[in-house]
């Protein structure tokens, strides 16, 4: 009964959409890398440094589009660090992601603590403000939760489509796919792989930096430590959970998110019974689980974690 | 550049066209042993660099910046021991994650395997054995060890059965495992003399570690780190277990063809490099804090995998790098509290030494080629 309570509710689909909102970001900027054959495990640091830049430039002055964009820049740069180590360089891509992550997130907790050194509480910004969409807004139940997000919300679901086309339709796509399955063959056509390799892993980090931008200048209205708190891992669950498909991640992104709103609601209705960490540990179980289920039936991209040097047999 | 792959491209010689971003890099046959000593080298210096344009943009000068933190870690006797009791848990996450990375077995878990070992030893050790400590503090750090090691079983099940990747599923369990020390924490094995703080009843008296130097935080966990890395060393360098990691690691298609059980190789790592883990707990809580809490570690899990990079994963540099970072997080610390340089700097230049030994160790792989 009380569970039905909730899914009735059109705050809980509005909620769903709002936490799907960074998910969905960054589980395509994921999936972009590993397509492209670079497991990018820097998506925790890189959603800070988003979450951080895009907060800082609004927070000088800066207006809340051009923040978006200068999150993705920073997101773009720190994805070619992560490209000339993993790809120019070939190096590991395990160790070097945890290193991007380790530096990117203390370089903004740095960054914000030199900036704004005496302050207790976190000073806000005007984030994004919901946007009705005209008529659409004024309907019962499906206005509230579907059109009546903020402009960044409207942003993430209307990428994937674009997302898909560009993996699926353009020659630039093609050329992405093939260097994730088997670049040798990309190499044959007179592509340079490195090129290939490294733009989809700077478009993947700054799809992954706007994804951390989302919080602080969409969801939330300051930036806090530890703000990502573990999304970007999920993420990378995510894009396993997607069988590595742009349709399929969205899916899934909004299935967590739900189970996010769910379990918040459910804490309020039987917290007395079952302790708050139970529900705060079913994304990280429900994880692990769907990793289980499509692991069998797993397809990665052949060249996934295999450096690309030419001459040199894979 | 074009990029359309459908059309006829004239198929060009690869040599040709070769305007690689880099340059082009061939396979040593023999690295010279002052090379790879300077791979570590020249990836502190770069983190320093890093650090020092940090320390100029906060405005502080940068010799006296590394001036407060060289005192602030090494210079007193306080210093020395405050900073050589922090390397302990950071030797053994970094031997945990040294053995892993091996055998090529991603264990990014430690953070978790740490806590179940300290929820382990406070489960025994807080007065539910009364045992004397000769016998009490071997027992606490062979149950930290099987916690450990046992929270590291599953991984390995999905992994080699069902080929889940290990990164994941260890990160995933970081988290897991912390709500569950949280609930054990704020439920079941609250202290009720913590006057409503979330953490355990202190380890009795038989189970703590003695101190080393008095009046210090340096615990006797100190010998059982270093014999932990000598013993992994010998291990690694001298018996057949060792070998068949090394070939694992190599390459395991080979070292399976070659007869190496590749799985049960990989069980043997995973629950070894799980108690390693699992005893930085048991002797954070045993011998520096005295009970569990939820910030026992301030992640080191995760700063264990940069003690082993920083090492080139050999047992006996680990323990060197873990003084090393510890001595960074400790003078950056006593930095931030002299100067008004935020202390965040100690993981910047963590990472940062993380990312430049792993191009120092990639040249002392390959030469460039002429």
């Amino acid at each position: 009964m009380d569970i039905l309570d909730i899914l009735i509710s059109a705050s809980f689909w509005a909620a769903t959409i709002r936490i799907a909102c960074p998910l969905v970001f960054a589980t395509l900027g994921e999936l972009i890398c590993e397509r492209a054959g670079v497991l990018n495990l820097g998506i925790e640091g890189i959603m800070t440094a988003g979450a951080m830049s895009g907060w800082l430039w609004v927070f000088n002055g800066g207006d809340l589009i051009s923040a978006v964009f200068f999150a993705a820049f920073v997101g773009a740069i720190l994805g070619l660090l992560h490209a000339s180590f993993t790809v120019s360089l070939g190096l590991s891509q395990h160790v070097t992601g945890i290193g991007i992550t380790l530096l990117a997130s203390s370089l903004s907790y740095f960054i914000i603590k030199m900036l704004l050194p005496a302050s207790t509480a976190p000073p806000k910004i005007t984030p994004f403000q919901s946007l009705d969409i005209p008529v659409l807004s004024a309907l019962p139940f499906l206005g509230e939760a579907l059109f009546s997000h903020t402009a960044l919300t409207y942003t993430a679901f209307l990428i994937v489509p674009v997302i898909m086309y560009v993996l699926y339709r353009t020659p630039w796509g093609l050329a992405v796919r093939i260097a994730g399955e088997n670049p040798v063959a990309l190499e044959a056509q007179g592509i340079n792989v490195i090129s290939v390799r490294t733009l989809a892993v700077m478009l993947g980090s700054a799809l992954m930096a706007v994804g951390g931008a989302s919080l602080t200048i969409s969801a939330f209205d300051a930036f806090y430590f530890g703000m990502v708190n573990g999304r970007g891992w999920i993420c990378i669950a995510l894009v396993i959970f997607a069988s590595w498909r742009p349709g399929k991640a969205l899916l899934g992104a909004l299935l967590f998110a739900g189970l996010d709103a769910f379990q918040v609601r459910m804490q309020q209705q039987v917290g007395a019974y079952i302790p708050y960490q139970f529900f705060l540990m079913l994304p990280y179980v429900l994880s692990i689980v769907a990793m289980i289920i499509v692991a069998r039936r797993a397809e990665y991209p052949k060249a996934l974690l295999k450096p690309y040097r030419r001459g040199e047999r894979l | 550049m074009n990029w359309a792959c459908e059309c006829p491209v004239p198929l060009k010689n690869p040599q040709n066209h070769d305007q690689s971003l880099l340059m082009q890099l061939e396979l040593r046959e023999s690295t010279p042993w002052w090379l790879s000593l300077s791979a570590p080298i020249i990836a502190i210096c770069l983190s320093l660099l890093l650090a020092s344009l940090l320390i100029v943009w906060a405005g502080e000068s940068v010799i006296e910046a590394f001036r407060t933190m060289a005192v602030g870690a090494f210079g007193s006797t306080f210093a020395l021991t405050e900073t050589l009791s922090r390397a302990i848990p950071l030797t053994l996450t970094g031997l945990a994650a040294a053995i892993a990375f091996r055998a090529r077995f991603y264990n990014i878990g430690a953070e978790g395997q740490l806590y179940c070992g300290a929820l382990a030893a406070t489960l025994i050790g807080s007065g539910f054995l009364n045992l004397p400590s000769h016998l009490l503090i071997p027992l606490l750090f062979i149950a930290g060890a099987a916690a450990g090691g046992l929270a590291l079983l599953l991984p390995w099940f999905l992994k080699t059965r069902l080929n889940v990747d290990e990164v994941v599923t260890t990160l995933l369990l970081n988290f897991i495992i912390l709500l569950l020390v949280s609930f054990a924490l704020e439920g079941p094995l609250r202290d009720p003399m913590s006057m409503g703080w979330p953490q355990a009843a202190p380890i009795i008296d038989a189970g703590v570690l003695p101190a080393l130097v008095p009046r210090t935080r340096l615990h006797a966990g100190a010998f059982f780190a270093l014999a932990a890395a000598v013993i992994l060393w010998l291990l690694l360098r001298y018996s057949v277990f060792g070998f068949s990691i090394k070939s694992l690691g190599l390459n395991s298609h080979a070292a399976e063809h070659a007869g190496i059980p590749a799985k049960r190789t990989l069980l043997w790592v995973a629950l070894l490099s799980g108690a390693l883990a699992g005893c930085a707990g048991v002797s954070e809580v045993a011998g520096l804090k005295g009970y569990l809490t939820l910030d026992l570690s301030p992640g080191f899990g995760y700063t264990g995998i940069a003690v082993a990079m920083l090492a080139n994963l050999h047992p006996l540099g680990v323990v060197l790098s873990a003084i090393f970072l510890a001595g960074v997080s400790v003078g950056a610390d006593s930095m931030g509290r002299a100067l008004g340089v935020p202390s965040y700097i100690a993981d910047i230049m963590v990472a940062s030494a993380v990312l430049s030994v792993l191009i120092g160790l990639m040249f002392t792989r390959y030469r460039i080629r002429h």
